[in-house]
């Protein structure tokens, strides 16, 4: 008697009761198909938020200017606002010294750039007969570009000789070479931005829109021209540190603090007159977030594979109660224990096996698709876990009723009625 | 493994031998003495009737002799070896090679051929399949039945089910053949096929025991014993242990079995 033949047996079992195998079976492979899927999902949108940080900029800090007190909020959006006339406090806003403080290299080892920004939002922008209201426009230094991860895709940067010189160039986002020039090549063209003539330089690549807003419906030009005709030589709107690496941030962040306390004369106890965005930490935080997430589904997907398997169990006892005579005769004409209990584990097995391989393929098919807007992203571990853990099932819910079915005593088992 | 597995059995000792056998069903108020201390001895080439009232003990007594049951206390040797002392892997051996049991309702499995529920015994046996073949179709041809050998049970008579069961009983050719009232769902005719079979058997020298209530399924016995409340009360010879049984002339049964 070996292990093929009880095998035989099994499948015989099986398929006597078509309707019912197929109906214990779609319990795993649903139990099977859901843990696969919903974990695909789970990291699929993680993956979708982590690379939308990542094209924020990697490795970056931006410091803004905090008034606590009446006006709370960020002042990161209007340059020159604030300054000195933030109202009840005599907190002071950011300066371009505060920038040059920072990017002192003996006091900030982990900094590798700094760019000092201002900000000005809906700056009417007009080309020949065109005109469009650009919803950001920035004015910066040109290590701007990599700290927040804006290649271009024709033209140039401006450079720092452009800074220095005061020239009116621009680099323009998609969105605005778009609704100004349309299939016109927008690089070399003078554009008119709040009254000023801007040359364009370059144009940015597309980076979709981030929580709504347009990423592309910005221009880009160096600070003292912005300062100029747009924002004034008020303080700065922000300063955009990058670190030198992802694991410099913390440090970056330190050593930014320490700088601007000493600058601002904060000490103690004392609320700090600005605050530090750090772009890595908020990644963290987010990651620990969908992790969080993915986990809840990988859960609730569990609690159906374990309800699969129970379905197992009970029909498994059904089955052993119902053959108990088949049990009885079987033994009566010499049968021994391990191959009765052989043939309902490989009952109990098979069904959880091939339930479970189902489950993998529907789950393998359904992640083809995109599933609530995530295109979910298959986790190869997900697959064997839950093959695993449908097979575990399968031996441990079968067991029970195996066991109790290769225990009884022959003549039990013939008088069972 | 050799026929000698569970012991050292030799051609002296009788096949079966039972002492001071008790059987109690059920506990306190409630307790049942099916057995009441029955001894018997059974010697190779018999072919024994038992007989006797019903409740008298006499399933009981066929279910100890089978192995499927345990009796509440006293000894049971077969071919000189304690069942009461062999475990469940040994246990199951012995049913599977020493004894052929066949029941009233002739309890083979659905939903399987009849060559398949006569090669299962073979199967559990380990004998390999082309083997397990060849035996179970020439069981299945001894009784009678090659020409359904592809049928189900569900398909098949009352009488040739019954054939089927005795041939799955034969097929490991057991030391001891057991039949609990095997003709007791059946016709005159089928009944009249089960016992030439019976007979044929007893008459090649293999044991034979059977329960029955028919005084005409008695008559074919060698030796009829009566039980009654749980105990024997008569054992009574109609023909030698090692002569044909009484009544192998009977040829119109032989007769109607080969006519099939
Ligand atoms: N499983 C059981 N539990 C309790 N009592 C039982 C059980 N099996 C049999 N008995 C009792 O034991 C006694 C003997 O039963 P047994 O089946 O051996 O009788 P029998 O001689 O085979 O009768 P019949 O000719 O009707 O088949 C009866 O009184 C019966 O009620
Ligand atoms: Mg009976």
């Amino acid at each position: 008697m070996n292990v093929l033949e009880i095998s035989r047996f099994a499948v015989r079992g099986l398929t006597a009761n078509k309707m019912r195998s197929v109906l214990t079976m779609l319990g795993i492979l649903i139990g099977v198909a859901a843990v696969i899927l919903l974990v695909a999902v789970g990291q699929g949108s993680s993956d979708a938020i982590k690379q939308r940080i990542q094209s924020l900029g990697a490795n970056t800090l931006t410091v803004s200017a905090s008034f606590s007190g009446g006006f709370g909020g960020p002042a990161g959006g209007r340059g020159g606002g604030g300054g000195a006339a933030g109202p009840r406090t005599q907190a002071r806003g950011l300066t371009l010294e505060d920038a040059r403080a920072i990017a002192a290299s003996g006091d900030a080892p982990s900094v590798k750039s700094v760019s000092p920004v201002v900000t000005s939002s809906s700056a009417t922008t007009t080309y020949e007969g065109a005109s469009h209201s650009i919803s950001q426009v920035v004015g910066t230094y040109p290590s701007y570009f990599e700290a927040t991860n804006k290649p271009v895709t024709s033209g140039a940067y401006f450079t720092n000789q452009d800074v220095t010189a005061v020239r009116k160039v621009v680099v323009i986002g998609k969105t605005v070479a778009d609704e100004l020039f349309g299939q016109v090549d927008p690089v070399g063209k003078k554009v008119n931005i709040q009254g000023a003539a801007f040359t364009v330089v370059g144009v940015l690549k597309e980076s979709g829109s981030t929580g709504g807003q347009d990423a592309d419906d910005i221009a880009v030009a160096p600070l003292p021209a912005v300062q100029q005709s747009l924002t004034g030589y008020g303080s700065l709107g922000s300063i955009v540190v990058q670190a030198t690496s992802a694991e410099a941030t913390d440090a970056a962040e330190a050593e930014i603090t320490a700088v601007l306390n000493e600058r601002h004369d904060i000490t103690g106890n004392a609320t700090a007159d600005y605050r530090i965005l750090n772009q890595a930490s908020l990644q963290e935080t987010v990651t620990e977030a969908t992790g969080t997430f993915t986990v809840l589904l990988a859960a609730v997907a569990a609690i159906s594979l374990l309800v699969g398997g129970i379905g197992i169990t009970n029909i498994m006892l059904v089955t052993v109660t119902e053959r108990t005579r088949e049990i009885g005769i079987r033994k009566a004409i010499g049968a021994p224990r391990g191959a009765i209990l052989g043939q309902f584990l490989i009952e109990a097995t098979l069904l959880s096996l091939v339930g479970g391989l189902l489950g993998v393929g529907v789950a393998v098919a359904g992640s083809q698709f995109t599933i609530a807007g995530v295109q979910p992203v298959l986790v190869p571990q997900s697959i064997v876990l839950a093959l695993g853990v449908s097979i575990a099932i399968g031996l441990f819910f079968g067991s029970y009723p195996a066991n109790r079915a290769a225990k009884l005593r022959p003549i039990e088992a013939l008088r069972f009625e | 493994m050799s026929e000698t597995a569970e012991g050292t059995a030799t051609a002296a000792d009788p096949v079966l031998l039972i002492r001071d056998v008790t059987k109690v069903y059920g506990e306190g108020e409630a307790a049942v003495r099916a057995l009441r201390g029955v001894s018997l001895t059974v010697e190779p080439g018999d072919y024994v009737a038992i007989m006797g009232a019903s409740g008298s003990g006499k399933s009981t007594l066929m279910n100890i002799i089978g192995c499927l049951d345990v009796p509440t206390a006293g000894t049971y040797l077969l071919g000189g070896v304690d069942v009461g002392a062999l475990d469940e892997v040994r246990l199951a051996r012995v049913r599977n090679r020493r004894i052929g049991f066949i029941f009233q309702s002739f309890n083979l499995i659905p939903r399987m051929s009849a060559l398949a529920n006569v090669e299962l015994p073979l199967a559990y046996g380990g004998v390999r399949a082309a083997e397990r073949r060849r035996r179970a179709l020439a069981a299945l041809g001894l009784v009678g039945l090659s020409d359904r050998v592809r049928h189900q049970p569900n398909e098949l008579s009352g009488g040739q089910q019954q054939r089927v069961a005795v041939a799955r009983a034969l097929v490991t050719s057991p030391t001891l053949l057991l039949a609990d009232e095997p003709t007791g769902a059946l016709d005159s005719t089928s009944t009249k096929d089960i016992l030439a079979i019976f007979d044929r058997l007893s008459l090649s020298g293999r044991t034979i025991v059977v329960i029955t209530h028919e005084d005409d399924v008695a008559a074919h016995a060698k030796r009829v014993v009566r039980l009654m409340d749980g105990r024997i009360v008569d054992d009574r010879r109609q023909a030698p242990v090692d002569g044909p049984p009484p009544l192998i002339d009977d040829r119109s049964s032989t007769g109607a079995m080969s006519e099939r």
